[in-house]
């Protein structure tokens, strides 16, 4: 009964038309996440590309208008929530910025102990993704467990794994335990060999090395054009690294080094998020070290003393006038947030995060801006894929380590 | 040499003169503003001078102030200076009935998708912008929800039925 069938009109053109039109998502496997690609294909070429973003707004920047300090926190959990944690500290140093709190050194190496957790285990997934999406799955595999390892020091810290919601303004919600300290020094024995095996199979692999060298690459000056920061445009290589730039957190205290690459392809990134990951590691054992030599009361010390600001203990709301006082007035946003402008940026996983906080003097901010270096330079991806293959689009695209959440807000 | 605050605002109103004004340095960060119709003229500067080099553009944003007439909207820039490692932020105000402000897409790429989003919330229209449409809220749209005329939900309202979230029955 086929004449009984509607046939389908065709757009004008459309057959002599010379590309295949594709749509890669929104939702696609290989996408890692929800956003779409129009790309008109020339067989398996890239002519041009569209992307479409913004499937998963969610207004953060508008609801940020109504919430007092302590309730942004878990906005900024869902940016880039593969290293929440830098964004919930990233915050929190904007408010101490803005409210001139000054945090003890302690609460700064705890804090740089999680910031560098974070961007490992960041890192390590987009690593490892870069890994499944040439066609290597054991690394992906082998790598998690050591994801799951970090996010047992979040849980031991705050109590959740990944939208850690972490810290106070001025510190830490609680003091760390020792079981947290035994799992980090685990991590930090563990850790490096595992790092090790990861490179070898990868490093040096033929197919890796084929399917991901002069593929996807931008130039310097395109990159800085485009706005590119953290791996991606020190792959390029520029050492730009907001901790190195303008260190916040103590970092001066730290020795490291920024590890660059030339071409900006999908193989310098991958290896510079490998030698950051090194380079995170010996900021953590340095910081653990720094953190061991506190002794006696300063030992304990994991929050700056600023009542006005810092959440009291729940048993001492439950027992104490003045505890329950400040719990009430904080929670309500009834203490008083002092007029200004202040941005402040942290080193992302993904690059230079920035905070825009604009404080009429109101309970809540006038206006939040965030600077989310995925969303900036997500618009480069249709240079960088333009006569590639679809194949290594796809490793593009997951080598820039785009992040839905912190694509769309 | 270091490139200090002092230098750039000597610089910028050796060069634009009086139309350069509100000089301020909230938190270090050097900060001030420009008529509208010269902001392209500013970023070129601070872009092409051989001492400043502002290339790399950090963010754009937009802020609504509905009670100061006429200067309704602020489209914020702020810029970052690579080599000494030096940043500000520059500011233009618009009216919010002609928010006509001159795209940067020109001189810096990454300004493609902050004008978009800046236009997708604010409503203001980038001159010589190549694509500019919404890019996070839907096409049809019409009306820009980052502008304050448009609160929030007031939390304390009682005519809403929350039985399904599990907030109670209705109240009324």
């Amino acid at each position: 009964m086929v004449s009984e069938h509607h046939h389908i009109t065709l757009p004008d053109g459309s057959i002599e038309k010379q590309t295949t039109t594709l749509n890669l998502g929104p939702t696609h496997p290989a996408t890692h996440g929800v956003f779409q690609n129009i790309l008109e294909l020339d067989g398996e070429r890239i002519v041009s590309s569209e992307q479409t973003v913004g499937y998963i707004h969610r207004a953060f920047e508008k609801l940020a208008e109504r919430r007092p300090l302590y309730q942004i926190t878990p906005i900024t959990d869902r940016l880039n929530y593969c290293s929440s944690p830098i964004n919930n500290m990233g915050w929190h140093m904007t408010c101490e910025k803005l409210l001139n709190i000054q945090t003890p050194k302690r609460v700064d190496y705890l804090r740089i102990v999680i910031m560098e957790l974070a961007r490992i285990a960041d890192h390590l997934i987009c690593n490892s993704i870069v890994g499944v999406d040439t066609g290597a799955f054991t690394g992906f595999l082998y790598v998690m467990q050591y994801r799951e390892l970090i996010y047992e020091i979040y849980e031991e810290i705050c109590g959740s794994r990944l939208t850690t919601n972490i810290g106070r303004v001025g510190g830490f919600e609680r003091n760390f335990s020792n079981t947290a300290f035994t799992k980090l020094e685990k991590f930090l024995n563990e850790y490096p060999g595992v790092l090790k095996e990861f490179e070898n199979l990868f490093n040096r692999n033929r197919i890796f090395m084929d399917r991901t060298q002069g593929t996807g690459g931008i130039s310097a000056e395109r990159a800085l054009n485009y706005g590119f920061t953290g791996p991606n445009l020190r792959a390029a290589g520029i050492d730009y690294d907001v901790r190195v730039h303008t260190p916040y957190c103590s970092y001066q205290d730290f020795d490291f080094t920024i590890p660059v690459g030339s071409t900006g392809d999908n193989y310098d990134r991958f290896m510079v998020r490998n030698g950051e990951m090194w380079q995170s590691l010996s900021i953590i054992n340095q910081a653990y070290r720094k953190i061991q030599e506190f002794k006696g009361e300063e030992a304990e010390v994991y929050h700056a003393e600023v009542p006005e600001y810092y959440l009291p203990k729940k048993e001492d709301v439950y027992t104490k006038m003045e505890a329950l006082i400040w719990h009430f007035k904080i929670i309500m946003g009834e203490t008083a947030i002092p007029k200004g402008e202040v941005y402040h940026s942290v080193e992302g996983a993904n690059g230079e995060l920035g905070f825009y906080f604009i404080s009429d003097g109101g309970r809540t901010p006038y206006r939040l801006h965030f600077r989310r270096p995925c969303f900036i330079y997500y618009q480069a991806y249709s240079e960088l894929t333009k006569g590639a293959m679809l194949s290594d689009a796809i490793i593009t695209m997951s080598s820039l380590n785009l992040i839905a959440g912190e694509l769309d807000a | 040499m270091t490139l200090t605050n002092e230098r750039i605002q000597q610089k910028l109103t050796e060069k634009f003169g009086e139309s350069v004004s509100g000089f301020n340095e909230p938190f270090g960060l050097l900060s001030f503003e420009a008529p509208k119709e010269m902001n392209l003229k500013v970023l070129q500067f601070l872009f092409d001078d051989a001492e400043l080099k502002f290339q790399f553009l950090t963010d754009i944003c937009a802020v609504h102030y509905p009670d100061d007439k006429g200067r309704e909207l602020a489209v914020v820039y702020h810029l970052h200076n690579l080599v000494n490692n030096v940043r500000l932020r520059f500011k233009v105000f618009t009216d919010i009935q002609k928010p006509d402000v001159f795209t940067a897409t020109q001189l810096f790429s990454s300004a493609n998708w902050m004008e978009r989003e800046t236009y997708d919330f604010y409503g203001v229209n980038f001159v010589g912008h190549p694509n500019l449409k919404r890019i996070l809220n839907v096409d049809e749209m019409d009306y820009f929800p980052l502008r304050k005329e448009f609160p929030l939900e007031d939390q304390t309202r009682i005519d809403k039925d929350d039985e399904m979230f599990g907030r109670g029955g209705s109240v009324i």
